[in-house]
């Protein structure tokens, strides 16, 4: 048992939790405890029950079964507000806060402080406050500051400021480190140690398994709506952690690919220059060869590949796909040429959300099912899209009236490749291609990569996980405020170098300001 | 006992969704607005017994279709989340634009090609406005609702200027007899102007449901930033929507015109308030993204339904009006409805 554990009582305890929807039973019984002080870690493939549990726990749903209790109290929250007010804190992966209105405003829009019954708000104490709030959570802004100026890991902060402000003792985090820089996830840990030490409970969230056993005392693994299991940090290990969560072990996360690139050049970038974004980026990708990108968040990753599919302006350099100089690049224009771009940002820029599998597969190449003058096939496009569905492994076969929204992360992931595959793709540019999807689905996106390099086809890997850029690329090239920093082949891989090459100094020396 | 309690609480909750669900269903159902004027007619025959003659019915049907054809273009507008406020001005501009070239008095042309030749350039006007309107939206980046009310009121101006370089009075008068027959004249017992709006709207229908085009309709509607990123022309694709809807407007200004005899530049003046109305009535969506040809069909229908049937029982403009705009409201709320609660096309 470890330190931080002084009650008697569990300061959160779950007991045998079961919930159905539309007699589905999606929970079968779900118990964990929580200790003041402790950070637990809540891990499992999408659609393995965290969500509704939390939602339950959140007062969001409620359960059919099963009691929970606080502090030795029975706690049977109807509402999300009852939920609050009985301490728990849910800081959600897409933040609750209103982008046009200032921190000090954010913080306090529930009860605005009036001074003395009369309805003017007490501007001064909310300042005061504000800043207090700030502190605990080492965040050095002016209160008035517009949330929609701050970056997402600051807006983050205040989200958690948020929950100290209406005293939250157990403040439960959603994926909280996915969209943040590593210095910004490096903040954050400080802040949930600080915290734990106060005697606040945590519960994390995350598919980032080393966040998880970085922050986390206990780790609870939970697999189709049950706990498998529930340890410490110290008797755990991440293969041990994701054979509990698939059910199943898994020899190698990344598949084996024995194939080697060919001659022919795929795609040729030469002296690519946009100011603020990309310095004189030159490098090649053969026909075969996954290269992998590496940077800190803000290097420039995201918008190099915008800008060699056509999606932002460039002021010079060539590009070519396949010996084709791209002449006005344009989506239009590099998809002509062969290129595919899966974005990082799916559900506004990857798929049309409402609409059904066969329109998001279709979308990129509808002259291919031309009839006549202007007309469709619409017979055709959906046998193809079927068995694009099929060769991605989707987890439904009716393409037709199965809309984007319904579908999980990782299908709606596999829906964008299947939407890329449609056109046969010379160069496949993928902006972080596993983002928020579960383990298994990970492993399906890899095989498809693999299986793409094995025909020929060339792949451009985006990811801000290491592993992944390590596992799947036959070369590395590490970019740093939009330019190459290096290059490293397979042969050389190695962790510490590539993060070194990452954070290397660039061009003129710019000030970090903070 | 907390949990129990709540239990059964829950258990009442799901009871009445599912009679929620069955509610839900009849809400959807594509032929909601077309069950809706059949009850409506039903039970509007005791106090309007005429609703159950073969004339007023001839009415209705040739009420509903110039109102029809503007609709068509609208529902494409609409498809893309855009909006024509234009298309009024439209209708009064290619009017009097036509007719000053075909009047016998004093008309630019005449002869057997004055016809022709003036709808041929009121399908320009409407073409040309709307390409302007496509234009100001795409490369300016302007939002549809200002870019097309500041048209609307520059044409609509514009055609009242016109006339008075054509005419000493408000319309321009003596057209051909060969234009005026598009308002009379009938093939096999079944008007002209009903066989170009069924015509029009078969065509608008065809683009909708199987063309390239009408694909990438639906597509920026529902979201603008996916459909580029997958290579979709979408300036072209918007740009087509004005346009189209600017041709349907003209379509259907030589149809008012036709039967009014006269080119008049307050000829669609009151009509903005129905397009829009009936298109929402039917089902197409203000959010973007879907829309029918055949709910538009039912959407004018029901609208010209309650118009004729509240002249005939005599109810004042005002009346009218109000009702209208009742009718409107509740369709606008159905379709927030829908998208929100419902989340189904």
């Amino acid at each position: 048992m470890h330190t931080t554990q002084r009650s008697s009582h569990p300061l959160l305890s779950v007991d045998g939790i079961t919930k159905s929807f539309f007699g589905v039973r999606v929970l079968h019984g779900v118990s964990f405890e929580l200790w003041p002080g402790e950070a637990l870690g809540l891990v499992g493939e999408n659609g393995s029950g965290k969500s509704t549990s939390m939602n339950i726990l959140g007062g969001v749903h409620q359960p059919d079964g099963g009691r929970m209790s606080i502090a030795g109290l029975l706690y049977a929250p109807q509402s999300p507000r009852e939920a609050g007010r009985a301490g728990i804190a849910f800081i959600h992966q897409e933040l609750n806060l209103f982008p046009n209105l200032s921190i000090e405003e954010n913080l306090f829009i529930t009860d605005f402080p009036k001074r003395g019954g009369v309805p003017f708000i007490d501007r001064g104490w909310v300042r005061r406050r504000a800043r207090e709030l700030l502190a605990e959570v080492d965040l050095d802004l002016p209160p008035t500051r517009l949330v929609g100026n701050l970056a997402q890991g600051e807006r983050q902060l205040v989200e958690i400021a948020k929950a100290l402000h209406a005293d939250a003792k157990v403040l439960i985090l959603d994926e909280p480190t996915t969209s943040l820089t590593r210095r910004e996830v490096e903040r954050l840990f400080a802040i949930v140690n600080r915290l734990k030490s106060r005697g606040v409970g945590i519960i994390f969230i995350s598919h980032a398994l080393e966040d998880v056993m970085h922050v986390c005392e206990r780790v609870t693994v939970l697999r189709d709506g049950a706990v498998v299991g529930t340890d410490l940090r110290e008797r755990l290990s991440l293969p041990a952690i994701i054979s509990m969560m698939v059910g199943r072990s898994i020899d190698a996360i990344f598949p084996e690919r024995d194939t080697k690139p060919r001659e022919e050049v795929a795609l040729r970038v030469r002296n690519l220059t946009q100011r603020g974004v990309a310095n004189d980026v030159s490098f090649d990708i053969r026909a075969g060869e996954v290269v992998g990108l590496s940077g800190l968040m803000g290097s420039g990753r995201s918008e190099l590949a915008r800008l060699i599919f056509g999606l932002d302006p460039m002021e010079s350099g060539t590009i070519e796909v396949a010996g084709t100089r791209l002449m006005r690049p344009s989506p239009k224009a590099s998809m002509a040429a062969g290129l595919a771009f899966l974005t990082e940002d799916r559900r506004n820029e990857g798929l049309l959300m409402d609409a059904s599998i066969v329109d998001n597969i279709g979308l990129t190449f509808l002259k291919r099912f031309k009839a006549g003058p202007g007309l469709i096939n619409g017979k055709a496009l959906n046998t193809t899209a079927g068995e694009l569905a099929r060769m991605v492994h989707l987890s439904t076969d009716r393409v037709q009236d199965t809309l984007a929204k319904h579908l999980s992360g990782g299908n709606q992931q596999k829906v964008v490749i299947a939407k890329w595959l449609l056109r046969r793709p010379k160069v496949f540019i993928l902006d972080e291609p596993t983002r928020g999807i579960d383990v298994g689905a990970k492993q399906e996106v890899y095989r498809i990569i693999n299986r793409l390099v094995e025909e020929g086809g060339a792949v451009f890997l985006i990811s801000s996980e290491i592993e992944e850029v390590m596992g799947l690329s036959d070369r590395i090239l590490t970019i740093n405020k939009g330019e190459i920093t290096g290059s490293f082949e397979r042969s050389r891989f190695d962790r510490e170098a590539i993060l070194a090459a990452a954070m290397a100094p660039v061009g003129p020396k710019r000030e970090a300001t903070a | 006992m907390l949990v129990s309690e709540a239990v059964s609480r829950r258990a009442e909750r799901e009871a009445g969704r599912s009679r929620w669900k069955a509610a839900a269903r009849f809400i959807l159902s594509e032929y909601l607005v077309l069950a809706l004027c059949v009850l409506y007619t039903l039970v509007m025959i005791p106090f309007v017994p005429e609703i159950a003659t073969v004339e007023v019915w001839q009415n209705i049907l040739s009420d509903m279709m110039p109102l029809l054809i503007v609709c068509l273009g609208q529902t494409i507008v609409l498809i893309i989340a855009g909006i024509d406020l234009s298309v009024t001005a439209i209708i009064s501009l290619a009017s009097v634009v036509g007719a000053s070239i075909m009047t016998q008095s004093d008309g630019y042309l005449s002869g057997p090609l004055a016809a022709p030749a003036a709808m041929a350039a009121m399908l320009l006007v409407g073409a040309g406005i709307g390409l302007l309107n496509g234009l100001s939206i795409t490369r300016l980046n302007m939002p549809a609702f200002m870019v097309t009310l500041a048209t609307t009121t520059f044409f609509g101006g514009s055609a009242i200027w016109y006339t008075t370089f054509h005419s000493t009075t408000t319309s321009i008068y003596d057209l051909p007899d060969m234009f005026i027959s598009i308002g009379d004249w009938d093939i096999a017992g079944i008007p002209i102007a009903v066989v170009i709006a069924v015509a029009a709207a078969l065509i608008v229908h065809g683009v909708l449901a199987y063309t390239i085009l009408g694909r990438w309709l639906y597509a920026v509607g529902k979201n603008p930033r996916t459909a580029y990123v997958s290579g979709v022309p979408v300036r072209t694709t918007i740009m087509s929507a004005f346009i189209l809807s600017g041709m349907l407007a003209a379509l259907a200004s030589i149809v008012y015109t036709a039967r009014l005899q006269t080119g008049t530049p307050i000829l669609g003046e009151r009509i903005l308030l129905d397009v829009i109305g009936a298109v929402v009535i039917g089902g197409t969506s203000l959010f973007g993204g879907k829309g029918k040809v055949i709910w538009t069909v039912f959407g004018v229908l029901f609208l010209v339904l309650i118009d004729t049937t509240l002249k005939l029982l005599g109810a004042s403009l005002f009346v009218i009006y109000v009702i209208k705009g009742s009718v409107i409201l509740a369709a606008a709320l159905l379709d927030t409805l829908r998208t929100r609660y419902l989340g189904v096309r």
